[in-house]
């Protein structure tokens, strides 16, 4: 039902239609949001970036064909602005990341305790998948993309994204490993 | 063990998925599609070991909507940035090349449930007639009454297995041309108000099952819209 309302915004928004864009942007600003800062790791990068994506929606919605889910059209487009903006300062990003690993491994007793949990390590081995992995991870399982949606978002052929999706899973099993968590897979 | 080409791009060293175990996150996910869906359901009830597997799926689809939902939502800048770029941008002229189905969507759904169901009860209504009237111009076919064309070959228009033909809208002059050609038919009467042409299949008539496939074989050509058998 989404799918269909989104593409009557695009036509009203096509057209023009202020309100339309607005509530588009409410129904999908927040994802596409977290999409972005996984990637970039930047909240300000990826607000800046998120107002990108949604002006050209507004300026390409004319030429929308309605082949792709409102949704993935709008995750291939702010996939292609964060990695143009990663490529622009590469540096800076790297330094989050880095920071982000230095942090884990500065963790305090408590922390250290919180961490037994498995939850929280999964989620922390998912902060340390790099970013051909973390994306499509993402947009299997929190943007519930199918095979075919990802192909066109990330533009690769449909058996890669089973294939990377597969390794992706593989190098989770490694980092969860490498914190003492045996997983038994692969 | 199988290698592939993203090994050596990750420098993982495994082996390459089984189908069904490579539409695990899928599956999980519920966006896989219902033939597949029951292809993985059926493995998962024989194969106790996929479903162990599955279970850690299942815990990488928590943990990864728990994580991103972590993330909150961005500031009002965002969107003040946004529509702040929209003012700035140049009145916009309605496109031409606006998709047609939106727009029907758009259209159905501002009418009542009481207003679509008297356009449905309307259509239902256009359709019985639009169908009594090609029957009509079917059992017409049969009377001596049609044009004759310029085109008409001289042989008596009356002798000959024929058909009642409609060619489709975005069939060109070129198209119709070669059909009528390669098919070595021969147009008697026509075009009749509603498009129709009266059309020679053969310089004799045919046996009822030869004519059948002829009606059958040219109704998959493209340049055909409608094709009927007349006499």
């Amino acid at each position: 039902m989404q799918t269909a309302t989104d593409d009557i915004l695009i036509a009203r928004i096509a057209n023009g239609d202020r309100l339309a864009m607005q509530a588009l942007f409410a129904r999908h600003h927040v994802r596409v949001y977290r999409f972005v800062l996984r990637l970039v790791r930047n909240e300000a990068t990826a607000e800046d970036l998120i107002s990108e994506v949604f002006l050209d929606v507004w300026r390409q919605a004319g030429k929308f064909e309605g082949r792709a889910a409102v949704s993935t059209w709008m995750l291939g487009i702010a996939r292609f602005k964060a990695l143009s903006a990663l490529r622009r300062k590469p540096d800076a990003e790297l330094d989050d990341e880095t920071a982000e690993r230095i942090e884990d491994h500065a963790d305090d007793p408590e922390t250290t305790l919180a961490k037994k949990d498995k939850g929280s390590q999964l989620r922390q081995a998912l902060n340390g998948l790099s970013n051909e992995h973390r994306e499509i991870i993402d947009l299997v399982y929190y943007h519930e993309k199918s095979v075919e949606e990802v192909a066109g978002i990330v533009g690769i052929p449909e058996a890669t994204v089973k294939t990377r999706m597969f390794y992706a899973r593989k190098k989770l099993s490694e980092l969860l490993k490498e914190q003492g968590i045996d997983r038994g897979w692969p | 063990m199988i290698k592939t080409e993203n090994e050596a791009e990750t420098g993982i060293n495994a082996e390459v998925p089984s189908d069904v175990e490579g539409l695990l996150p899928w599956y999980a996910a519920g966006t896989l599609r219902p033939d597949e869906t029951r292809r993985v359901e059926a493995a998962l009830a024989r194969d106790p070991e996929l479903a162990r597997h599955y279970a850690l799926v299942r815990e990488e689809l928590a943990e990864t909507i728990g994580l991103n939902e972590t993330l909150g939502a961005p500031s009002a800048r965002a969107f003040d940035t946004l529509f702040a770029k929209i003012d700035a941008e140049p009145a916009r002229k309605t496109s031409p090349s606006f998709n047609l189905g939106a727009r029907l969507s758009s259209f159905l759904a501002g009418l009542s449930p009481r207003t679509l169901s008297l356009a449905g009860g309307v259509a239902v209504l256009a359709i019985l007639l639009q169908a009594g009237f090609i029957a009509s111009v079917l059992v017409r076919g049969t009377a001596p009454r049609h044009y004759v064309t310029a085109s008409a070959p001289s042989t008596n228009p009356g002798v000959g297995a024929f058909a009642l033909i409609r060619f489709a809208p975005q069939a060109s002059q070129d198209d119709v041309t070669k059909f009528l050609k390669d098919n070595a038919l021969s147009i008697v009467a026509g075009p009749a108000d509603n498009g129709f042409y009266r059309v020679r299949l053969s310089a004799s008539t045919l046996p009822q099952a030869d004519y059948v496939t002829v009606i059958q074989k040219l109704r998959t050509d493209k340049v055909v819209g409608f094709i009927a058998a007349t006499e």
